[in-house]
């Protein structure tokens, strides 16, 4: 993975710059001594780092807009920051950029019951804004595994999911306006607490823009009242093709599960190793879960657990207590961990077509037998959001880059049966050079356009998402 | 008319274009400030590509008419959740609303509330931007954030930025059952305040609307929840214990009251110009307040819980223009002007207009998507 070259004119004038930063901002919130800035060189996506120029950590909408100015008139790059768990490497940084961290932006600043919104200032972590309302019965869906340390900031820079999108939707669906800052330094408002922001649909634009647009500084969400209760369902099967049918048949019954999640055999083996929560050893293995009262659960579980039981599983779990709910959850919630404790591992998030499920899980595995490596599936089956995790030893040279070719093999079969790169973790730099397998030459020109509009000079987070070759002469300019 | 019946000859039509194009679909939403233009409908480019119950997506040519959409659908007992609008009626128009014009106009109905706008389930689009070139975005699955949502730009840019060819959605199960809680006699702030109060509530519900003076009987709020059959009954049954006075009506007589707030019948046929107005639920009857405080007389439907304002007014002058918009502009949101003749049309600006950073970005986006200015010039304006 290449990065740009670091402006030897940006780096000269390091000095300069840091002088113009610390005179618009407290003095603890410009980091800029070489030990201090290693602490932003990456984000999730360990694999690779660099230290920035500079990190800085504002504390309010016109602190960012006096950052932005300054990089604008002095033409450094900027690479916003949430909380860095991005695993698309959305937060790297090159040597010649300002990390706008906006770890300081933590406030509630208005939260409405009648109508139905918070309104945060964006570094808040998605968490804690459940958190703020979770008291009075009120929460906010979108639900990122990472939600107890990521921000709102890139749940909207990254358009972020979870496990229950199939029914509350992603970050998107959940965002009703924004404040956000221009590279030039410019504040605006879009959208607000009315729902559908007027005229051409930026806020639409800018979720998911990668920070690469405008740097979101406070967001109004929707939030909406807890279900009475939610109580999952597990079982097994002995084929992913029959779990998938189960899926299909389930969705064509009429019933809207919160989550419909789904693990292969690599996958429940490593968690039942980890963390014993009892699972049937078996090809695929899925947890549905319903919301609504004991008696609504009961109507929608009956409805699943018919179809469930046409198709001669394995093993069904029902759940009669909150005990039994959440060890059903116990094993998917730590497949990640399990995963780790065995080998390094290499999260990937491409979606398919539903339909598609055992023809990637089946080629899935055979082009990995060819790398030598092993993958474990775990995937929000109602949505095709894919998570294979390629195992592999960051320390064996030459394994690293094995497991990146896998992973890029695997992503271009998603995209080749319909699907696309990635579902909910961003492009940034990881799937940057994939671009090409999924968008013809024209479709990504219309993409930068977008950017050529809010940022004219390329200098927000400019290195991501495009491949470095279709964007380098717009980069240049 | 043009009226291309591949992508590609619509494609070649633009890009060939001498002059402004008025890019249709079915034509029954004339919305917009009047467009000087030859007609391109995309109306030929019709049919279904791919329908995947079992995976919820719709990949459907642009100009398929909407009808066919929904029967399509209605086979497989699903259904669009947005509840497309039909304009016809409150418009005055004939012809045949395409699905390609529901997703330019982004228009949705009482569901969105609960479910969504017409953006939230667009999955997927392909058009043909100003300069004859075919570009697509999203795709057919519902995860997606790879590169920029130009779908969601494409919603609601009536045409502006390009001219839908293609479009995928999400759709969902059609209910087993549906219900009504229906109470008469309630002033505007009353009946937002129950709307409220019902949405706040964790029974699902996926209408909340009030008519006000002006409909048979006389003021007329409700309340709608769809599911299965058993649990239509238990909701109906927590939400009355909620809401004292209202009453539950099912089945044809609640989707019939759905339908008069959806295409906003009340006002068809009706003389004058009509708002649609978007606020925060609770600021919907302080506007109407603030409105008849000003002298604008008017008449008021209310849906998604209050935060969606119908107003009619009489046509004169600027059509209220100048009191709706200070009454938007002291509380957040924005008024379009959805109905009124071709000369107030021009003269008035039907779209909110917008901040001075927002419109130069408007406009950036429309000049390089359409560097020559052609496909409906001035619609937004």
């Amino acid at each position: 993975m290449d990065m740009p070259d670091p402006r030897a004119a940006v780096l000269s004038k390091k000095a300069n710059l840091v002088e113009r930063l610390q005179a618009v901002l407290p003095a603890d919130a410009v980091i800029h001594e070489a030990q201090e800035v290693l602490a932003y060189e990456c984000d999730a996506l360990t694999a690779y780092r660099c230290p920035p120029l500079a990190a800085v950590l504002p504390s309010s909408t016109e602190e960012v807009a006096a950052v932005l100015r300054i990089c604008h008139e002095e033409g450094v790059p900027v690479v916003p920051r949430g909380s860095g768990t991005s695993l698309a490497g959305g937060a790297l940084p090159t040597a010649d950029s300002v990390i706008l961290g906006v770890a300081r932006l933590t406030e509630v600043l208005e939260t409405d019951y009648d109508n139905r919104f918070i309104r945060v200032q964006a570094g808040r972590t998605n968490l804690s804004v459940t958190g703020a309302v979770e008291a009075d019965d009120f929460f906010y869906a979108p639900d990122p595994s990472s939600q107890l340390a990521c921000a709102i900031a890139g749940n909207i820079g990254m358009n972020s999911g979870g496990a229950h999108c199939l029914k509350y939707g992603v970050t998107t669906n959940n965002l009703l306006g924004v404040t956000a800052v221009m590279m030039d330094g410019t504040v605006v408002e879009i959208g607000g607490a009315h729902l559908d922001a007027g005229g051409l649909d930026l806020l639409g634009l800018i979720c998911g823009s990668e920070g690469q647009l405008a740097l979101v500084t406070e967001a109004t969400l929707r939030i909406l009242r807890k279900p009475e209760g939610a109580r999952p369902v597990l079982m097994g099967y002995n084929s992913s093709e029959v779990a998938g049918r189960v899926v299909s048949e389930i969705i064509k019954a009429g019933i809207l599960p919160v989550a419909i999640e789904f693990m292969d055999r690599p996958c429940i083996r490593a968690t039942e190793d980890f963390a014993g929560a009892g699972y049937p050893d078996c090809e695929a293995l899925l947890i549905v879960e319903v919301e609504g009262s004991d008696a609504e659960i009961d109507a929608q579980l009956g409805v699943i657990l018919q179809i469930a039981r046409k198709h001669d599983p394995v093993a069904i779990r029902e759940s009669e207590s909150a005990e039994e709910s959440a060890r059903i959850w116990l094993g998917r919630k730590s497949a990640f961990g399990a995963m780790g404790q065995i080998n390094d591992y290499m999260c990937l998030d491409g979606t398919i077509p539903v339909d598609k499920l055992p023809e990637v899980l089946r080629r899935t595995a055979e082009m990995a037998a060819g790398y030598g490596l092993e993958v474990a599936n775990v995937f929000h089956a109602g949505d095709g959001n894919m998570h294979p995790l390629i195992l592999f030893d960051a320390n064996a040279p030459g394994e690293l880059e094995k497991c990146e070719a896998l992973g890029a093999d695997i992503l271009r079969l998603c995209v080749e049966v319909g699907g696309c790169l990635t579902g909910e973790h961003g492009v940034g730099v990881e799937k940057r050079d994939l671009m090409s397998d999924q968008f013809a030459p024209e479709d990504m020109e219309a993409q930068m356009r977008v950017k050529d509009v809010f940022d004219s000079a390329w200098l927000l987070n400019p290195a991501k998402v495009f491949p470095l070759a279709v964007s380098a002469a717009r980069r240049a300019a | 008319m043009i009226a291309p019946t591949t992508e590609a000859d619509l494609a070649a039509a633009v890009a060939s274009a001498d002059g402004p194009l008025r890019v249709l679909g079915g034509g029954t939403r004339p919305v917009g400030r009047p467009v000087a233009g030859t007609p391109l409908s995309a109306a030929a480019l019709s049919g279904v590509e791919l329908y995947e119950p079992g995976a919820l997506t719709l990949v459907v040519r642009a100009g398929t008419p909407l009808a066919e959409v929904e029967d399509v659908l209605a086979a497989e007992n699903q259904r669009l959740p947005f509840e497309p609008m039909d304009h016809r009626a409150l418009l005055g128009t004939e012809g045949t609303p395409t699905i390609g014009g529901v997703v330019a106009a982004n228009v949705s109905g009482p569901r969105r509330v609960q479910a969504g706008a017409c953006r939230d389930f667009l999955l997927g689009v392909r058009f043909v931007d100003g300069t004859g070139t075919v570009v697509k975005n999203g795709g057919r699955v519902m995860k997606n954030v790879t590169g920029y949502d130009l779908v969601k730009l494409m919603a609601g840019s009536w045409g502006t930025l390009g001219v839908l060819t293609e479009v995928s959605l999400k759709v969902l199960a059609g209910p087993e059952a549906e219900a009504t809680l229906v109470a008469r006699g309630l002033n505007d702030a009353e009946a937002v305040a129950a709307l409220c109060r019902a949405l706040g509530t964790p029974f699902d519900v996926s209408g909340a609307a009030h008519l006000g003076d002006g409909v048979a009987d006389g003021p007329r709020t409700q309340v709608r929840v769809e599911g299965m059959a058993s649990s239509v009954v238990y909701r109906v049954e927590r939400l009355l214990a909620e809401l004292p006075g209202f009453v539950a009506v099912e089945g044809a007589e609640s989707a019939k009251l759905w339908r008069e707030v959806r295409d906003v019948t009340p006002f068809a046929g009706e003389a004058g110009a009509v708002w649609r107005v978007s606020v925060k639920p609770t600021d919907g009857p302080a506007l109407t307040a603030a409105l008849r405080a000003a002298g604008l007389a008017h008449r008021a439907l209310y849906d998604w819980g209050g935060g969606l304002v119908w107003l009619l007014v009489p046509e004169d002058g600027d059509a209220g223009a100048g009191a709706v918009r200070d009454a938007v502009a002291a509380r957040g949101g924005h008024a379009t002007l959805v109905r009124a003749s071709e000369a107030v049309r021009a003269e008035v600006p039907v779209f909110q207009p917008e901040p001075g950073p927002l419109a130069a970005i408007g406009a950036g986006l429309r000049a390089r998507f359409d560097p020559r200015g052609i496909l409906n010039p001035g619609l937004m304006a």
